[in-house]
């Protein structure tokens, strides 16, 4: 188990990635692909995704990429691809559908929540009283002494 | 010998710190002075007893004692004193040694120096901080104990990991730590308050030195993990909502809050409700971050260890400190009384949008972390959330934060009006969009990121400029500059923080906008162009080092008057069997050169990666200020004066 771990960090640690020969001719193309490496996991490593692994299936899921890539497929058709092969764990950008539209909306949700929270509290405090530390017997006690 | 006593040392340890856990609070709530008289001593013995033990096991590192179980897996005779020395906390439970014995440091600091706090506050304190050391030492010698032997011990160890082996990492753990567990005193605080039913202005004085030690000890912390990914990884990234990551940055985030909401208790008596539970919540998610690490349950590039019995125990420690204070805060929260009031637009409703920002951010950061555990769970879809969702999630609280900074930090208390707020801030704004238009026109045809990182940047920074200007009073400038040494020192933190921040988003938004990557193959004396540099492979050699064989690149990169040569390695660690890659980096004010060497071509070149990172150095530079604001408001004359000092014995005045 720890020899396992240890190999994973290793790989973590000699990370070279995208290889020269991997790399595209066509200057955009590889700029595409780079891009949506950086949204494909490394399905192999823990929490890397295929552009920054140098893992053997980072590297194929690499060169996999910028295939589909040079035989025309737009960036929508090429993650499709790959998500019909290797299922949605693959994305690194969880895909808003179903039960993961409560991921995105979570975030917008806590802050309008929390801010009509601050809003309702602030309100309160603009028009709080002063308080007056002392109970009616106490206030005319100190008008008694003051009045000596 | 010196190993048997530090194991009795940390047993004795643990027996102190349930005397310090139930005396003193019984005697607080009876009212017995004695019995609350041993929280100090008690605090104070149970951390020199851990300092012992912590010490013993250094000395069984250092002198590479293998009889010792943890030192035959995490050192070697070869490595280099500096790594057999911070090998201590490389590991499980090393570091959870580490963590019990800062726990133990804050109660005693808390002891020494908590002169000024009402004696039944100061036991409940010492009381709650020793609870959860108890747990944590239980935790500690029952599942994790660091100094189990060996009956045959070998002739030598299996040496600490090669990626361990590094001054970035070596120090990045116990700036963690003192932060992470830095906040059980603000925990402990909370619940004392809590059991006491009173929460005012001093409380609000009292927690917040605490917060803030532990809170720029984090920042360091956090800064120099980055620094190290940054340079030991290979491509230079610095972050990557990793879940261990987010473990020490939802902490952060938590404290910040809490550092701001406790100005508002100390100046207003108002927020009192929030500030405690936010309290409860800094110190919980450090408890749930150690949980994240080393559980396992969620994959990371970080996990220290696998193990569910572990993870279990750490979850149980969690849900009881976290759900025991969660019940306590229910049943005692409407004691507390707001004070202060205040309108809209004040800096109390600034400090309070600061709040649910950071709270916000912070919950979004939580949410994306545990989600793939939840979808697992509920709807069985196994999905990971990476970088970019955090990226998109997370940004644009900072970036609102950072909009809302300068002028919640001028606006006056209780109310305000914007058009006097905003009159020494105009030119800040002015200056940010006269930047953010130069570097949208110099830069060409990239995208927004840099220009709105340079408004921001500037604006925050202009933004404290500004408010060091309003806080000096009228008069010339050289009236304000006098003033300036004389304020006092919380102003001057608070200006340095604001400052810090500013320059880290600068740099994290000029070095993603501006960085240029090379990806190639060299042969062994070429020559190539990087972005007006001359790079030029010029050798490449095998180099002998302490314990480990390197294969070292001779690289040289010039433009205009820079010539640097840089010597990348790739790295073979025998004995542990692992390849590491250093990087070479040319450190430079406003960019970093920075090369790799790969492997061996056929052909006979070499896979070389040179990249230009501008500005990279602003990010840590802007978190090292960030923590030198902190410093600077910790020290400041309200907290010294206060701290530490015993009450005078009245001298009796003879009846005349």
């Amino acid at each position: 188990m720890i020899r396992a771990l240890l190999l994973w960090l290793a790989m973590a640690g000699a990370a070279l990635a995208v290889q020269p020969d991997e790399i595209l001719d066509d200057p955009v193309l590889e700029e595409r692909a780079r891009a949506l490496s950086s949204d494909l996991r490394c399905l192999v490593c823990r929490n890397e995704s295929i552009d920054e692994s140098n893992a053997e299936l980072a590297r194929d899921l690499r060169l996999l990429v910028r295939e589909r890539l040079v035989e025309g497929d737009t960036d929508d058709e090429v993650m499709e691809f790959i998500v019909a092969r290797y299922g949605e764990y693959v994305l690194l950008s969880p895909p808003a559908t179903g039960s993961t539209l409560i991921l995105w909306f979570a975030g917008p949700a806590a802050l309008l929540l929390g801010a009509g929270l601050a809003f309702a509290y602030a309100r309160g405090r603009k028009s709080a009283p002063a308080d007056s530390a002392l109970s009616e017997a106490e206030e005319a006690r100190v008008r008694e002494i003051l009045d000596d | 010998m010196v190993v048997e006593l530090g194991h009795f040392a940390l047993i004795l340890a643990f027996v102190v710190a349930i005397v310090q856990m139930t005396l003193p609070l019984v005697g607080a709530w009876k009212g017995w002075r004695g019995w609350m008289a041993v929280a100090e001593p008690a605090a104070t013995v149970q951390f020199f007893l851990l300092t012992y033990a912590f010490a013993a096991l250094t000395y069984a590192f250092v002198t590479s004692d293998f009889s010792v179980r943890l030192v035959v897996a995490n050192s070697h005779t070869l490595k280099p004193m500096l790594y057999k020395i911070t090998g201590v906390w490389g590991n499980h439970e090393g570091s959870m040694l580490l963590w019990c014995l800062i726990l133990a440091f804050f109660g005693a600091l808390a002891a020494w120096f908590g002169g000024n706090l009402p004696d039944t506050l100061r036991a409940r304190v010492l009381a709650v901080q020793a609870s959860v050391g108890v747990a944590f030492l239980a935790f500690l010698i029952f599942t994790s104990n660091p100094f189990l032997r060996l009956a045959n011990p070998p002739l030598d160890g299996r040496d600490l990991n090669p990626l361990l082996q590094d001054p970035g990492l070596a120090f990045h753990p116990p700036f963690l730590y003192v932060g992470y567990v830095g906040l059980s005193m603000a925990f402990s605080f909370a619940i004392a308050a809590l059991i006491e039913g009173r929460v005012d202005a001093a409380w609000g004085r009292w927690v917040r030195p605490w917060t803030l030690l532990a809170w720029l000890n984090l920042t360091v912390g956090i800064a120099l993990g980055s620094w190290w990914a940054y340079y030991e990884l290979g491509w230079g990234g610095f972050w990557f909502w990793d879940p261990v990551e987010n473990a020490s940055f939802m902490p952060w985030l938590i404290a910040a809050a809490l550092l701001h909401s406790a100005i508002v208790v100390e100046k207003r008596e108002a927020l009192k409700a929030w500030t405690i539970l936010l309290a409860i919540f800094a110190f919980g998610f450090s408890l749930l971050g150690a949980f994240i690490v080393r559980s396992g349950v969620l994959t990371s590039v970080h996990a220290f260890a696998n193990d569910p019995e572990r993870g279990t125990y750490l979850l149980a420690i969690t849900v009881l400190f976290v759900g025991g204070a969660l019940t306590l805060y229910a049943l005692r929260a409407g004691a507390m009384q707001a004070k202060g009031v205040f309108g809209l637009v004040s800096r109390e409703s600034a400090l309070v949008a600061n709040n649910v920002l950071l709270a916000v951010a912070c919950f979004v950061v939580f949410i994306g972390t545990i989600w793939p555990l939840i979808a697992e769970m509920i709807w069985d879809r196994k999905l990971s959330v990476g970088p970019p969702f955090f990226d998109a999630a997370f940004t644009p609280f900072m970036v609102a934060l950072a909009i809302l900074l300068p002028i919640g930090s001028i606006l006056p208390w209780k109310r305000a009006k914007m058009e006097r707020v905003m009159k020494p801030l105009w030119i800040a704004l002015a200056v940010a969009f006269a930047v953010a238009a130069l570097v949208w026109v110099a830069q060409t045809g990239r995208t927004l990121m840099a220009p709105i990182g340079a408004l921001l940047g500037v604006w925050l920074v202009m933004g404290a400029m500004a408010d060091l200007w309003t806080r000096t009073g009228r008069g010339g400038v050289g009236d304000k500059l006098r003033r300036v040494t004389r304020l006092p020192r919380a102003d001057l933190g608070r200006v340095i923080a604001h400052a810090g921040f500013g320059i880290t988003i600068f740099g994290i938004a000029a070095l993603l906008a501006w960085e240029v990557e090379d990806i190639r193959v060299a042969q062994v004396g070429e020559t190539y162009d990087v972005a007006g540099y001359a790079v030029t492979l010029e050798d490449v050699r095998d180099v002998q080092g302490p314990n480990y064989l390197s294969t070292m690149a001779d690289i040289r990169m010039v433009r205009g008057d820079t010539d640097v040569l840089l010597s990348p390695e790739k790295r073979i660690y025998p004995v542990a069997g692992m390849p590491t890659t250093e990087a070479a980096i040319a450190n430079g004010v406003f960019r970093d050169l920075y090369v790799v060497i790969g492997d061996p071509q056929e052909g006979g070149g070499f896979a070389v990666r040179t990249y230009i990172k501008p500005f990279a150095n602003w990010i840590w530079a802007g978190c090292i200020i960030m923590a030198i604001g902190g410093i600077f408001s910790l020290t400041d004359r309200r907290f010294r004066v206060a701290a530490g000092a015993r009450k005078a014995p009245v001298a009796g005045v003879p009846a005349e």
